[in-house]
């Protein structure tokens, strides 16, 4: 099994081409058989992506199963998983699986709609994997299609700007960030990742326009492929596309951009900015920082008001990215590793947290808060797995969300201990927002008339949540599963990083004396 | 020694003559009831000498004391202009036909102008450029009023006969400067007077009509006036003619004057071209936010993909070149997929030309607005699809070159034009239900369509080679 990675990756599309091609009509039969056949390729694509995470050796920090093939330009197909990405890749293939099973009831263009999700599983699964420059921003890029179409055309009455902001907001960010991969390949004459990891770009202070670039190119750098992730992420202040995209978004888009997409970002900063420019990174870390505190803050308070409660857990999910970034550029152990566990455990509560409104959605049609409150009383079922969730999201201990935000702040706390004490108050907001979230919807009486006849949870509803319960609890109390995996390859990135970062600072003492 | 030149423009020779044969055969024949015929044989003999000179040639010939080069740069740009020329000839036959359009003469004028083509790409020389550019030219002024009681036709023809004509005198005004300069009209004598840091002020005035006559004829701004008039005037095949063919051949006649004739000087025609590139992107992309007609929309498109393209060569290096060379390979054979799909746009039989018309197209036809969705994203650059290589190749010559705020403005201005690309999958998918377009019925047109699209999407695996085709060529060209 030489090429595990790339079938993993294209099963998926296969199946879209088959359905493509093959798959006649929109009648009864031919979506059911859409239906199934994505169901079935989802989960064959977990099955095999299982082999990756037995198969790997935590102890080597290092690129395994790696494949290289010629292409064109110079640039190479290159594929390959470390500590930092296989657990993405695995999140990615254990969430398609329930996301298409939470689309069952869609019967608008359902064949479209499977072969769009298809798609971009195989697109996220190669954004993961990629170890050539351009392949990745390939792979990055070209999830911006299906997404655009599945928010345009399955979305909720203001789709269309959604969409449309969604796809230029992010386009915008990231075309900067091609400009510096062309610089990059210049510069290094590779578009290697591991190859360029060892490159060391240039960090001489120069001026551009009078102005002193302090750091060089690996700040300017640093900065286009900050303005992709930080946009990806999404980070204060250019969050403003994710509130629009996740409330038009179909159910299951919103499961898939928030539980998925959104890791791209973070997972960039650690396989690219982190090692690639480190000395870029220093410069602009207390930026960073400062912006994931406010984003934590704000955000939390902009979700306190929120009247919508797709956009309010959108706004909680820009608060838990801030604990995410803040992690990273603690840059160390704690820190990373925490955030590598908040990424994890985000993608399986904030998934979860959409499926929930999600139900909700497809019984009565509305998202507002205002309509609902009450439910515990017809819907037992699914106010446990709500309040299951919500004191998830809140970082209840025993529950992988407490772990991802109880490493963050240990890891910040010894860099910076002002943002670490404003990103603590965050934990009591969230708490606050959550909490009268699930009062509003859930507790009190049945008074609205149009609740009364409002039924729990189905058995396929049941069984697409019971696997995320199991995760987030395990994940809680034992986090071990996933700190072993990644424990070594991220010692190894932060070692790297601080021998870069020495390096560096010789150097500039070197050229001020 | 005669008999050595002619062997090597005997392509152009046989084109010429079967152009005559074909008039003759006309005439004297069905008239217009041949023209079916005459346009498949037309097609049928562009591909065969474009296999011919794909396939045989090989090595830089030099014809007539130098006027005319047979070189690898000069069959890249042939086969690509036979090619596309015979794809939208096909394309355009049934459409024509069943408007009564299909006329006889269209296959001669669209055969003489790929002649011109053919010597203008071959040029070397001023004289042999300029009358291959004519030749081409006025076949296009004629082709363009094709629809002769269409009052958008004959003033799309006019306003391209008479812009074309101020063109050709500022080119013909720089060409004599060169000459009275340089002292010769061959490009190998007015590299050698026109080198790095001795160019003679009179030669630099020469230089820059020369410029400006060549960014007409590729549309780049701000020479690019006539460009949406004439796309949207003109019938849509011979839009699509306009849009691919000419294109390439201006462009690679840009190459070659710019490098050949003034190889030596490439400070003093970059900064020229990087503004002529930097304006023709913005321009196209934000002028076509407000176009509601497609084909008027596809014209600003083509300029701002010229600005692209132009970049490439502003890098005035080999890689440059080549970054060009795919360029418009690429964005031809783009364009001859998308206007397969607007010549298919028609409601009870007449042509529509309004975006609005698409609202729900992907509802009736997935496979027709699935193709279109390929070719639009591959048109905006959006990765996988090979239109994204195309600007990836141009920003990294130009980042090479040192232009790397050229780039920046380049990627700037491609998110712009997202936007009007995007309009038209929202249109042919999200749109409301309005009013059907017939369903396509030509064979070509769909065959085109979907070979096009097909391209796009599976170019990814290794551009179809394409790329060592185009070091060669480049090769040849810079020294």
């Amino acid at each position: 099994m030489d090429n595990l990675l790339s079938i993993v990756t294209f099963i998926p599309a296969l199946a879209a081409l088959i359905l493509i091609v093959f798959l006649r009509g929109d009648e009864e039969a031919a979506n059911r058989n859409a239906k199934w056949l994505a169901l079935i390729a989802t989960s064959v694509t977990f099955l095999v992506s299982l082999f990756i995470l037995f198969q790997f050796d935590p102890a080597n920090t290092g690129f395994q199963f790696v494949e290289e093939r010629t292409w064109i330009m110079g640039l190479t197909y290159k594929m390959g998983v470390d500590g930092i990405s296989i657990l993405f890749v695995m999140l990615t293939t254990f969430m398609m699986p329930l996301v298409i099973a939470a689309s069952w009831d869609v019967n608008t263009r359902v064949k479209e709609y499977m072969v769009a999700f298809l798609l971009l599983e195989t697109l996220m699964l190669g954004v993961f994997m990629a170890l050539d420059l351009v392949l990745f921003y390939l792979f990055f890029e070209a999830g911006l299609i299906p997404m655009f179409l599945i928010i345009g055309i399955w979305g909720g009455k203001a789709r269309i700007y959604a969409s449309f902001k969604f796809f230029l907001y992010t386009f915008l960010g990231s075309v900067l960030m091609l400009v510096a991969m062309v610089a990059m390949y210049s510069d290094a004459g590779t578009t290697d990742i591991p190859s360029l990891m060892r490159h060391t770009f240039g960090s001489e202070s120069f001026s551009i326009l009078g102005v002193h670039v302090v750091g060089g190119l690996q700040t300017l750098l640093f900065l286009a492929f900050f303005a992709s992730f930080a946009v990806k992420m999404p980070m204060w202040p250019v969050h403003t596309w994710l509130p629009d995209a996740h409330v038009q978004a179909p159910t299951a888009g919103s499961v898939v951009l928030a539980a998925i997409l959104l890791k791209m970002g973070g997972y960039g900063f650690l396989r690219f900015s982190l090692p690639m420019f480190p000395v870029g990174s220093e410069v602009m870390t207390p930026l960073v920082l400062w912006m994931s505190a406010i984003a934590i803050v704000y955000t939390s308070l902009v979700a306190l008001v929120q009247e919508d409660m797709k956009k309010l857990i959108a706004y909680s999910s820009v608060a838990h990215m801030g604990y995410v970034t803040m992690g990273i550029f603690a840059a160390n152990q704690q820190g990373i590793d925490g955030a590598i566990f908040q990424m994890i455990s985000h993608g399986f509560i904030s998934g979860a947290l959409f499926l929930c409104v999600g139900v909700i959605y497809d019984r009565m049609h509305t998202r507002d808060i205002d309509a609902y409150g009450g439910l515990v009383n017809r819907m037992p079922a699914y106010a446990l797995i709500f309040m299951f969730f919500t004191m998830a999201n809140v970082g209840l201990p025993g529950t992988s969300g407490f772990v991802g935000e109880f490493l963050t702040l240990v890891g910040i706390f010894q860099v910076n201990t002002w943002v670490a004490l404003v990103a603590c108050s965050g934990v009591i907001l969230s708490a606050a927002y959550a909490l009268w979230l699930y009062r509003r919807v859930v507790l009190g009486d049945l008074i609205k008339e149009s609740l009364r006849t409002i039924s729990d949870m189905t058995r396929r509803e049941k069984a697409i949540f019971a696997p995320l319960v199991v995760m987030t609890l395990l994940l809680g109390v034992y986090p071990a599963l996933v700190t072993d995996i990644i424990g070594p390859s991220v010692e190894a990135l932060i070692a790297e990083y601080d021998l870069a970062r020495a390096e560096g600072t010789t150097l500039r003492m070197l050229a001020q004396n | 020694m005669i008999q050595a030149d002619l062997t090597i423009i005997l392509p152009e020779i046989l084109l010429s003559l079967y152009a005559m044969a074909a008039l003759l055969f006309g005439v004297y024949t069905g008239k217009d009831k041949v023209a079916p015929l005459l346009t498949w044989t037309t097609a049928g003999a562009f591909v065969l000498v474009a296999a011919w000179i794909g396939l045989n040639g090989e090595g830089t010939n030099v014809a007539f004391g130098g006027m005319f080069h047979d070189d690898a740069f000069a069959r890249f740009a042939k086969v690509t202009i036979l090619l596309s020329a015979a794809a939208v000839l096909l394309m355009s036959q049934d459409y024509m036909e069943r408007r009564g359009l299909l006329r006889f003469e269209y296959p001669v004028l669209v055969t003489l102008s790929v002649v011109g083509m053919m010597v203008m790409v071959s040029a070397g020389d001023l004289m042999a450029l300029y009358m291959g550019l004519e030749l081409q030219s006025l076949a296009l002024y004629v082709i363009a009023s094709l629809r002769r009681d269409s009052l958008k036709s004959t003033e799309a023809g006019l306003k391209y006969f008479i812009l074309g004509a101020l063109s050709s005198g500022l080119l013909l005004y720089g060409a004599s400067l060169v000459y009275g300069f340089a002292g010769t009209t061959l490009f190998s004598g007015i590299i050698a007077a026109a080198g790095e840091g001795q160019m003679s002020l009179g030669l630099l005035f020469g230089l820059v009509f020369v410029m400006s006559g060549l960014a007409f004829k590729v549309s780049a701004v701000p020479f690019h006036m006539w460009t949406p008039d004439v796309y949207e005037g003109s019938p849509t095949p011979v839009t699509a003619f306009f849009a691919t063919a000419p294109k390439m051949a201006a462009m690679a006649l840009f190459a070659r004057v710019l490098h050949d004739a003034f190889g030596g000087a490439t400070a003093d025609w970059q900064q020229i071209l990087a503004l002529l590139s930097v304006l023709s992107m913005f321009l196209g992309a934000i002028a076509a936010i407000g176009q509601r007609n497609i084909k008027r929309l596809m014209a600003f498109s083509s300029i701002a993909h010229m600005g692209y393209a132009l970049m490439g060569l502003a890098a005035g290096t080999v890689f440059g070149v080549q970054a060009m060379l795919v360029y418009m390979a690429i964005y031809v054979t783009m364009n001859i997929g998308t206007f397969a799909f607007i010549l298919s746009m028609e409601k009870d039989g007449q042509p529509v030309t309004d975006i609005a018309a698409l609202n729900m197209y992907a509802k009736r036809e997935p496979g027709r607005a699935l193709a279109m969705l390929i070719l639009l994203f591959s048109l905006a650059g959006v990765p996988p699809l090979v239109g994204f290589f195309g600007k990836f190749y141009v920003l990294r010559a130009a980042y090479d070159a040192g232009l790397a705020w050229l780039a920046i403005a380049g990627v700037i201005a491609s998110v712009i034009g997202a936007f009007y690309y995007l309009r038209i999958v929202y249109f042919m998918y999200f749109g409301d239900e309005g009013e059907e377009l017939d369903g396509g019925k030509s064979p070509v047109l769909w065959v085109m369509l979907m070979a096009s699209a097909g391209a796009m999407l599976f170019g990814v695996v290794n551009l179809f080679g394409i790329e060592g085709a185009a070091a060669a060529a480049a090769a040849t060209l810079v020294n």
